[in-house]
This record gives structure tokens, sequence and C-alpha cells, in this order.
């Protein structure tokens, strides 16, 4: 079975912050607007989180680009009272926007917190309509939103494998953010699969998981700084 | 069937309808309008219009929907257990106790669907329902504490609806509808007395289950402080406390208006302020386990929650809350003296005050700390929260009046078996507890 899972080698980030225009405009997020970020409310499917450990002068600053971590024990999907938000075969967790109920539970179960609630309708500039990508569906006011790790994407994918006659290959499944960051910092692929990339990351000494001690299991796996190899 | 002359007095309300009540109407019907305008205002823009944000994705609608749910608990809850035990004061206070869950739940429920993103889409919990969801059990208990309550509060209602069709002043034959052909023979009340005390056994679990599930709400999360075994007993005490309070409130004010103060004495208000004092000790001993708890495990991300609340930004609300909740009414109701009707009001209104400020402290601080440290948020509720919320506490209200003036509020049938049989009975009662007395012992 696959297991689609991502890597962030935290010594190639550079925070340029590519991945978060590139999701952006991949996934229909309205562009953000100073009255809403002010007020906390601006919609981005992965951000940079920078954490401070120590205080001044003595202190560290790391930075993490912070996607869903498509958690293999999810809290966000159990709580759902309509089975909007759930975990696919692949465990991609998935969000269904003309479900949702807009109760807000998963975000307030999410301890990650990158799940984001449209307060209001989304309002785009009359010229960045036609651009607006036709795989992805605009969301209402209302709805939980989320990072779906571009699961169309998957399916045009495995649509072109099929067509084309032939067995699916990574190239055919990248992400928008992994697609276009500028270092090679992310890298995505099936984590079930042994000879897989990801899959050989994440046995490295490097790799560790986002407060892994809650059990929530990311499928999103950051590499720590001063790596070297 | 006659209503006796002394009982006159509680089928005043039902007939006569003061200028003062008209006025009263017409200014909760204004603030119910108002809120409901805000509430148009929030359907149509979306929840912008709140104070809500990332990471506070909860506030005061969940707030008033976790007390309103208490207060639910007054009365069928209340009047079950004093109907179980066959306490023989409860025959004049039981019918505004049930009065007060069937309708308080109705805004519970709503403030849940006014929280909603999606009000229109509220029917998927059918469509799609999905078990493991605390909120979907939430659904289910609350659907089934309604129902049972609605029958719980008709029930004993029967014999009375029937006196007033005998009376046939007015709405004849909505009243001979609801009557069911009420005779008050034998067998009818007998029927009768055996569904009642059916209802109100299976009441209880159900009463008890429906606020240990709201509390499941949080507590299966895992959020610091949210995430807590003690949740369900915690809040099933503070619903029984915020019910016996608001029961009392309602009470006071049946009592001065329609002047009732010869069925709802001094005596009841010195019992239930006794009941309400057990309480608050209950509720301080709760509080304190939980907090103590958390105190001594010392975990980072539950101390910033801890401190925000006993010293931080919320350290007001938290304070006001213990003051409201413990201090004002162990003071006023642990003495005898001051444990008067008026005692026991300022009480009530105290613990009403404190527990809403409980649910609030324990609904936001936890949102706003949450787990990663990137995203800090202040709640500030905004005008339109402030007005739906008002506009909830003037419909209750208002319906609550209305009843009133459909129904007696204090159950005649009830009071007049007292006067007759339960003498008698309480006599017999009381002598197959003691020793030596010769009554048969159960
Ligand atoms: S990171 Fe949050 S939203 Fe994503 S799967 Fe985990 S709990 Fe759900
Ligand atoms: S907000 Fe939507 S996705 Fe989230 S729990 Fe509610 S219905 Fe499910």
């Amino acid at each position: 079975m696959t297991r689609w899972g991502m890597v962030i080698d935290l010594d190639k980030c550079s925070a340029c912050q590519a991945c978060v225009v590139a999701c952006q405009s991949e996934n229909n997020v309205a562009p953000p607007n100073q009255e809403l970020h002010e007020q906390g409310r601006s919609i981005h499917w992965i951000r940079v989180l920078p954490t401070f450990e120590g205080t001044f002068p003595h202190f560290r600053m790391r930075l993490f680009p912070l996607p869903c971590l498509h958690c293999d024990n999810p809290p966000c999907t159990k709580v759902c009272p309509v089975s909007a938000t759930y975990k696919s075969e692949e465990g991609i967790i998935g969000q269904i926007f003309s479900r949702c109920i807009g109760c807000r539970y998963c975000t307030t179960a999410c301890p990650y917190t990158v799940r984001e609630f449209n307060w209001k309708k989304p309002v785009w500039p009359e010229e960045m309509k036609p651009i607006r990508n036709r795989d992805v569906s605009i969301r209402p006011k209302g709805v939980v939103e989320k990072c779906t790790l571009c699961t169309h994407r998957l399916q045009k994918g495995r649509e072109k494998a099929r067509v084309e006659g032939r067995e699916m290959i990574p190239e055919d499944y990248i992400p928008a953010c992994v697609e276009v960051c500028p270092s090679q910092a992310m890298i995505f692929g099936d984590l079930d699969d042994p000879e897989s990339e990801v899959s050989k990351l994440v046995r490295s000494r490097r790799a560790f998981r986002l407060m892994e001690d809650l059990g929530t299991e990311p499928k999103v796996i950051y590499l720590s700084e001063g790596g070297g190899d | 069937m006659k209503v006796s002359e002394q009982d006159q007095i509680l089928l005043k309300p039902v007939e006569q309808t003061t200028k003062r009540f008209w006025i009263t109407a017409a200014i909760l019907f204004s603030i119910w309008f108002i809120g409901f305008l805000a509430y148009l205002r929030q359907f149509h823009s979306g929840l912008g219009v709140t104070g809500l944000s990332r990471p506070t994705y909860w506030g005061i609608y969940i707030t008033n929907f976790v007390f309103f749910i208490g207060i639910s608990h007054a009365g069928t809850l209340i009047s079950a257990i004093l109907r179980i035990s066959q306490a023989e004061w409860r025959r004049a206070i039981t019918r505004s106790a049930e009065v007060i869950t069937v309708m308080v739940l109705l805004f519970g429920v709503g403030n849940i669907l006014i929280d909603l993103g999606r009000p229109d889409r509220m029917l998927n919990v059918i469509k799609h329902p999905h078990f493991t969801s605390p909120l979907l059990w939430d659904v289910t208990s609350i659907t089934c504490y309604l129902t049972a309550s609605s029958i719980y509060l008709y029930l004993p209602l029967i014999p009375d609806i029937a006196r007033l069709r005998d009376r046939g002043v007015k709405w004849q034959r909505f009243y001979r509808i609801l009557a069911l052909g009420w005779q008050e023979t034998p067998k009818q009340k007998r029927i009768l007395e055996r569904l009642i005390s059916i209802m109100a056994v299976v009441v209880i679990p159900i009463a008890v289950s429906v606020h240990t599930v709201v509390s499941y709400v949080f507590s299966m999360t895992i959020q610091p402080m949210w995430h807590s075994a003690i949740f369900g007993p915690y809040f099933v005490v503070g619903a029984i406390f915020s019910g016996i309070a608001a029961l009392m409130i309602a009470m006071a004010i049946i009592r001065k208006v329609y002047r009732l103060e010869e069925y709802l004495k001094e005596i009841h208000f010195n019992y239930l302020g006794i009941l309400l004092l057990v309480m608050s000790l209950l509720w301080f001993y709760f509080t304190f386990s939980e907090y103590l708890t958390v105190f001594y495990g010392n975990e980072p991300l539950e101390m910033e929650i801890f401190r925000s609340k006993m010293s931080g930004p919320y350290a007001f609300y938290f304070w006001m809350m213990v003051g409201c909740c413990f201090v004002i009414p162990f003071v006023i109701l642990a003495n005898r003296k001051t444990r008067t009707v008026r005692g026991t009001v300022i009480a009530s209104i105290a613990v009403t005050i404190g527990m809403w400020l409980e649910r609030f402290t324990i609904v936001v601080p936890s949102l706003v700390n949450p787990r990663l440290p990137y995203v800090r948020g202040i709640y500030h509720p905004t005008l339109v929260e402030f007005a739906i919320t008002a506009g909830c506490f003037a419909a209750f209200i208002l319906l609550y009046m209305i009843f009133t003036k459909i129904f007696p509020i204090v159950s005649i049938w009830e009071i007049e078996e007292g006067r007759e049989s339960s003498l008698q009975e309480v006599h017999e009662r009381v002598k197959g507890y003691l020793p030596g007395m010769g009554g048969k012992s159960e």
C-alpha cells in the first residue's frame, strides 16, 4: 500500500517562502489581505513557522515549513461529526469542503494549528479570477480547509499513467510546494516503499517529527540541522 | 373538575394578563429582535463578524451552549430526584423547574447552530453521521434529553390542562386536545402516576449523560487543560449547581409577580439554598482538584494556560468565577440568618454569573494558547456576539413568561393531592422508619 509522506530538510530550507506562494496559487487560496491578516484570519495551507529556544542574546531560532502533517493517527478526523475530514487509504488527510458544516471542532482538535477557517467569503481581485486552478474547488465562507498534499495532482498523475498504459512513477505526483522548492529541501514520496528517497531519509539519524510525544505520527518528517550529509 | 377557592390564584396568570406583562414582553421581544438582526448579519457575512480568529476558534457561543445545557439540569433532574425521594416540599416547584429544562435546551442547541459556519448544512449530521465524534454523541443525547424531558413536563400537565378545559374560558379546543380526555378516574390516575415515575427514573441517567458528553467534547481532544478525566463529573456537578440557581431565580420572580407567596414559601428557598450550598462546596472541591493537579504536574504547556487564568489575561474572569461560585454563595448560604428568599436569590444570581464565567474560562484560555508557539491570540467578543447572546437570554425569559400564560406554573393537582393524601401518607411513612412504632416496614 502506498503511504504518501514528505521529508523537509531544515539544513537546506532557506525560508524563502516559495512553497507558501506556490501552495497559495495552486490551491486557489485567496490572496492575503492586510485587514484579515491583522485579525489572524489570513489563510495559508503551508506557512513558515518560527520557533525560539532560549532568550536573547543566547537564543536559537528555527524555521519550520509547516503544512498539515497528515498524521497517521490524526486527532482531527476523529472528532468531525460528519466525516468531512477523513483519512484516505493512502494516508492523505482529505477534506470534503461541500460537506463541512463549519463547527471547527477539527481546528480545535489539531495540535499543530494548521487548519484554516473561512471567516468570510474569500475575495479575489478581478484579474486573478481567470487564472485560478480549475482542478481545485473554490471554498465558500464557513468551511474549514487545509493542505491536502495537492490530491488533485495524485488523481491527475494516476490518470496520466493509465492513459499511457504504465505504472505510476514518482514524477507523476509531486505536490506544488515540493515542486517549486528552489533548494530542494522538500522531498515527497511513498513511505512504505523501502527504496523510495523519502523512506531512506526517514531512516536517517537526523529525522524527527514535530511533537512526536503526542502520538499523532505525522507523515511530514523533518531532518534536523547540522547534517552535512 | 373544579379548582378549589384557595387555588384560584394559580389560574390567575392564565386568565388575566396585566399591562406589566405586555410591557416586559415588549422589552424582551425587542432585545430578541436585535439579537435576531445580529444573527442575520452573521448568517449573511459569515463568522468574520465575531471576535474569533486563529487559534481561538470557539468563543462565547460555545460558552453559551455549555452554560444553557447546564442550566437545563435544573428542571428535570432536580424534579426527578425530589419526586423519587418523595420529598413532599417539591409539589410547588417541580413544574417551574421542568419548564426551564425544556426551554433552555432549545437555546443550548440553538447556540451550537449559531456557531456553525454553515448552518444551512446542519442536516449533514444526520445524512453523514460519524460516530467517533463526541459532537455526534452530543446531538444524540441532547435529542434524547429534549424528548424525555418534554414528555416529563407534559405528563404532569395533563390533569391541569383538563381543569383549564373544564373552565372553558379560552382556547377550549386547544386544551381539549392536549387533555387527552382526562377525567381523573382512578384508573387514569394510576396510569399517569406510573408513567411519571417511570419517566422520572429514565430522565436521570439521560441528564447525567448529557453533560458528561458535553464535557467529552473538550476532554477527548489532546489540548492542554482540556484533556482531563475529571471533566465528566465536574461538568455534571456544575450543571446541577447552575440549574438550581436558575430555578431559584425563576421561582423568586414567579412568586413575586404572581403573588404566590403561599405556594413558594420561605422554606422552599431555604431547602434549595442548602442544596445550592452543598453543590457549591462540591464545585469548589472539583475545581480545586482540577487546578491543583495541573499545578503539581507542572507541564509547561498546561502551566502557560494555568498562569493565564491565575494571574494572566484571564485572571479577572477566573477569580470572579471563584468569588461568584464559591465565596459569595458560601458566605450567604452557610448562615441560617441570610438564607432567606432575598439571600438565596442573590447567591443564585452570583452562581449563574459564575458558572457562565467558568464555561468561558474553560473554553477560551486553552484555545488561545495552543501547543505550537507561533500562533497566539486574544479573544474579544464583538457586539454581534453580545447581541446574539442577549437575544438568547431575552427569548428564553419571554418563552418562559408565555408558558405561564398558557399553563399554570404551579401544579394544581399535585398541590391538591398533597393536601388530600400526603399528610396521612407521610405520617405512615415516618412511622415506618421508626422502630417500635408499629408502622409497616417495606
Ligand atoms: S496536522 Fe492537524 S490537520 Fe493535519 S492531520 Fe494532523 S491533526 Fe489533522
Ligand atoms: S469544521 Fe468541518 S471538517 Fe471540521 S469537524 Fe466540523 S464539519 Fe468536520
